[in-house]
Formats: structure tokens, sequence, C-alpha cells
């Protein structure tokens, strides 16, 4: 009895998808020449009608002429996560900052690191992209490779003295992740994050 | 009164900046392989940069010249991880790394990429 | 104060600016040449940047975005390069 209904719903589901898939890279294109606008503005340094009206004719062009693989957007903000997110951010920016630059005016002192692959638990582009740019940005770890596939990234980490460290700096990425999908992500991303599926022993 | 505080705090924001980007300078020099060095290049860098750009807010202290202050600063914070991790790549595929230096190496156990690349 | 903060911010500017050449004529590889060469951009940066603060103009605020744009382009085209030269 559950079997059709499922199935009716999922096609209902499959429909309404692909109509947001229009809809959503309509917006995507939206909001894409907004921050394009705005850029222009902020170049020619003043706000107004003539530089509005320039930047979505610049804008468009850009979009027409240089089209880029559409990034969807599935999540909605939340600015109290967000500012949370920014907040910690800054603060791990500052002490990772004063980290290697104590260790770069430390005299004597040849750095150890290593490379360690973190595996993070959303899989979307768009939290890949921001989870490595962060993680390049704050503390120690600096992305070499990415890995699409599993959504795997490989981090250099700086300044290790042990096992244990590698398990810190895992942690703290995969705690940035959680941040950034609590500030951006989706309500399923969210629930994957915040109740991960115990599936370490069994998942290949 | 609340000019002078700017003024200085934005001075204090100069200075600071300025020595992040020494300290940056001094590891770039000292560390010992590339990799080492990509991280002395981005983090104390940028934030070097950030503060400065901050110090010049606080002296400039007008809406207009804000708007690009700020995006200046947006460009830095997108850009640079993004060529940290391109050279940072670039570094790794080409071997060009200290080994001794390296307390375990999870790419290299993944099989494929340049995982023999840097015994020559 | 605003001579002392020239001054000051010259000198920590001028020696940044020395230790990033000393990495570009040493460096051993190709990327260690970028790493340095965009380091010492964003020297640069920093001292325009600086050097509008102290003065207090923004005359050279449109050469900051253009600088900080050009050690992205840079970096970048130079790190695929070097991905292509062997060894």
């Amino acid at each position: 009895m559950t079997g059709p209904r499922d199935g009716g719903r999922e096609a209902v589901g499959e429909q309404s998808a692909s109509r947001r898939g229009r809809f959503g890279r309509w917006r995507d294109q939206a909001i894409a020449l907004g921050w394009l606008a705005l850029v222009w503005n902020l170049l020619w340094g003043q706000i107004s009608w003539a530089n509005l009206a320039s930047g979505l004719l610049v804008g468009s062009a850009v979009l027409v002429f240089f089209p880029l693989p559409a990034v969807t957007f599935g999540g909605r903000l939340r600015p109290w996560a967000l500012l949370v997110f920014a907040s910690r951010f800054a603060a791990e920016l500052v002490s990772a900052s004063l980290h290697v630059a104590r260790i770069a005016v430390q005299p004597g002192c040849r750095p150890r690191g290593a490379i360690i692959g973190v595996e993070l638990r959303v899989r979307t582009d768009l939290n890949m992209a921001l989870t490595a740019e962060a993680v390049t940005l704050v503390p120690g770890t600096l992305v070499l490779e990415m890995d699409r596939e599993s959504a795997t990234l490989y981090l250099h980490v700086l300044d290790t003295h042990g096992p244990a460290e590698l398990v810190a700096a895992r942690e703290r990425t995969l705690a940035l992740e959680r941040r950034i999908v609590r500030a951006v992500g989706s309500a399923a991303e969210l629930r994957r994050i915040d109740n991960p599926p115990v599936e370490k022993g069994t998942s290949p | 009164m609340i000019a002078t505080v700017a003024d200085w705090l934005g001075a204090a924001c100069l200075v600071a900046g300025a020595m992040l980007g020494l300290a940056a300078a001094i590891g770039v020099l000292r560390f010992p392989d590339s990799l080492s060095r990509m991280h002395a290049a981005t983090k104390p860098q940028v934030l070097g940069v950030l503060l400065l750009l901050l110090g010049i807010a606080l002296r400039l202290r007008s809406m207009a010249d804000l708007g690009m202050i700020v995006l200046v600063a947006v460009f830095q914070l997108a850009t640079a991880p993004v060529a940290a991790q391109m050279i940072g790549r670039a570094a790794y595929r080409s071997g060009r790394l200290d080994r001794d230096l390296l307390d375990a190496d999870e790419l290299a156990d993944r099989g494929s990429g340049g995982g023999s690349a840097g015994s020559g | 104060m605003i001579t002392v903060l020239a001054v000051v911010l010259t000198a920590l500017l001028s020696v940044t600016a020395l230790l990033a050449l000393a990495r570009l004529y040493r460096g051993p590889s190709l990327l260690d040449r970028v790493i340095a060469a965009d380091m010492l951009l964003a020297t640069m940066i920093a001292g325009v940047g600086a050097e509008a603060a102290v003065n207090r103009h923004a005359t050279t605020l449109p050469v900051l975005v253009v600088l900080s744009l050009l050690g992205f382009v840079g970096s970048v085209s130079l790190a695929r390069f070097a991905v292509r030269e062997p060894a």
C-alpha cells in the first residue's frame, strides 16, 4: 500500500524538482547579475542609477559571453549561524596567522608537516568549495588536492608533533564544515551534519 | 575625539599589518620546503593585507572609498586560497617536497597521483 | 606622529620586500619564485595602501584593486605552467 503512494509522491517530486530546476537556474543567474552589478558600483566608488544601469548591462554581457557551470544554491541563509561562522572564522584567522608568524620568527625551528585526507559529509560542489577556501585560510592547513567523487580534501598541516594533532586537525576541519553548513546549507544537509549516518564499517 | 581614536587605531592596524607581512616574509625565506612556504605566504600575509585595509578605512573614513576597500578585501579572501591551492597542488605533483619533514601522507597512500615522484 | 608612522611603515615594508626578493633570487624551483613574487606583490599592495592611508587620499585605491587581481592571475597561470614543466 505504501509502495504506489511513495512512487506517486516521488513522481510528483521529480516533476516539481525539474520545474524548480529551471526556475532555480533563472534565479541563480539573477543573483549572479545582482552581485556583478554591485561589484561594478563599488568599483566606480558610488552607487547611482547610471552605475546601476551600466552595471546590469556589463553584468549580463559577462553572463552571456562567459557562461560558467551553474552552482545551485540549495540551502538558505541563516543570519545567526552566518554570524557565528564569520566570527569563529575571524578568530581562527587571527590565531592561525599569529601561530605561523611565531613559527617563522622562532629561531632554530624546523616545522614538520603532514598530509591528511578529510572526507566531508556534505558532497555538494558549493560546500566543498566553501570548506576548501575556509580551510586554506584558517588554522595551519592548506588544501592540496580535492577528490570530487568521494568529497575528500587532502590537507597539508603545518607544525605537527604527532598523531594526536592530526586527529585534532581533522576534527577542526569537520567542525568548520559543520559551521558552514549551518550557515548556508539546506535542511537535508543540516540533518546529515547533525546526526551523521553510522556507516563507517558498512560502507565501502 | 572619535577622529583621534580612529586615527590611532588606524595607525596601529597599519603597523600590525606591516609586521605580519614581515613575519610572513621571514617565513617564506626560512621555511625548508615549498609547502611550508605556502603556509607563510597565505596566512599571515592575507591577515596583514586585511589589517592594512582596515587601517586605510579607519584613516580615510568616507563611504565611497569604503566600498572599494571592501572590494579589495573580498578579492583577497576569495583569491588567496585558490592561488595557494593551485601552487600547493603543483608543488605536490612535481614532487617538490621534503618527505623527511612529513609525518604522514595519506594522499600518496591513496595510490594514484605523484606518490613515486618524491624519491628522485 | 605622521612622520614616525611613515618611517616605521617604510622600514617594515622595505625589509619585507628585501626578504621576498632574496627568496625570489634563491628559490630553488619556479614555484618558490611564484610564492616570492606573490609576496612581493602583496608588499606592493601594502606600500601603496599605506601611502594612501598616511597621506589621507584615495586616488590610488583603484591601483589596489588592480594589484590584488593581478597577483591572483599571475600565480594561477604560473602554477599551471609549472605543472606542465617537467621537474
